[in-house]
């Protein structure tokens, strides 16, 4: 049974204060301006079908990403090697502040926004996540950019809370290594730095 | 109270919100005296800052906006058609 076509108005415009939001974290998704928008449109499409059985009370916002998340899975997620841990081998989880501190101690004893920007601009970021796995980049982008806690991102992928926790260790280890050699290949971080050892 | 080790372990379980509250305060007392506890999750939480900034984006594309308009009167036509509502 549908609701009342006012309902309906209220809802889609609800909804659609999310749609920023959305369409960024579908960009570092699918890497691509076509797909982003292709399945922020599905995203949508699912959303006002599914309307009737939107219960009051639903957070609308972890509601509409936990569609994207099944959309993207449905859409766009290939057949994908299963990532092989030691290749890689343990990060530590303080990798990046433990080789930074030591050679350029303005930039990081005063670790301002301002100065972490000047680190790790935009674009670097942006190339360092693009870098993640997918099933590492996805919990990093809820949780880190969007705020969501483990027990909605579990929902939203459909795995527990312990997976949650561990792809999120790995992600974001793995993106302090990305950082890591981004700032080297531009020249800001010292090779030597390198060996230094943890006290 | 929490030493240093125990304090930077749950630096996440910290930034997540996923402590007690003992724990947390525990937590927090410690980087209130340990200057160098507070700089590691100072880092981490500007690190975040930027990371969450690096993606985040107020504007979608026009032709994303018309779209999503469109979906929204195809689903409202759906509602109003049984037989198309059936059919698909």
């Amino acid at each position: 049974m549908s609701r009342p076509v006012a309902d309906q108005n209220a809802f889609a415009r609800e909804a659609m204060q999310y749609a920023p939001q959305l369409y960024s974290t579908a960009l570092r998704m699918t890497h691509n301006a076509q797909d982003a928008e292709d399945l922020v449109q599905e995203t949508y499409l699912r959303a006002y079908r599914a309307f009737a059985g939107f219960e009051e009370g639903t957070n609308l916002r972890a509601w509409l990403f936990r569609i994207m998340t099944n959309a993207y899975i449905n859409m766009y997620r290939k057949k994908q090697r299963q990532v092989k841990e030691e290749e890689y081998g343990e990060i530590e989880d303080l990798f990046l502040y433990r080789r930074l501190r030591w050679f350029d101690t303005d930039a990081v004893a005063d670790s301002a926004e301002s100065e972490m920007l000047a680190l790790f601009p935009e674009d670097a970021v942006r190339d360092a996540l693009d870098e993640l796995p997918e099933e590492y980049r996805v919990p990093v982008l809820l949780a880190d950019v969007q705020g969501f806690s483990y027990k909605e991102i579990a929902e939203m992928l459909d795995i527990k809370m312990g997976t949650v926790m561990s792809r999120l260790h790995r992600g974001r280890t793995r993106l302090q290594l990305a950082l890591y050699d981004h700032a080297k290949a531009r020249g800001i971080v010292r090779e030597s730095s390198d060996n230094l050892e943890t006290p | 109270m929490a030493d240093c080790n125990e304090t930077l372990a749950e630096i996440w379980r910290f930034f997540d919100d996923q402590l007690s509250d003992a724990a947390r305060a525990d937590i927090e007392s410690h980087l209130g005296e340990c200057t160098d506890c507070l700089q590691a999750f100072d880092f981490y939480a500007e690190l975040k800052t930027v990371v969450a900034k690096s993606v985040r984006d107020d504007t979608i594309p026009e032709s994303l906006r018309i779209k999503i308009f469109e979906c929204f009167g195809d689903v409202l036509a759906e509602d109003d058609d049984p037989e198309l509502t059936s059919g698909s």
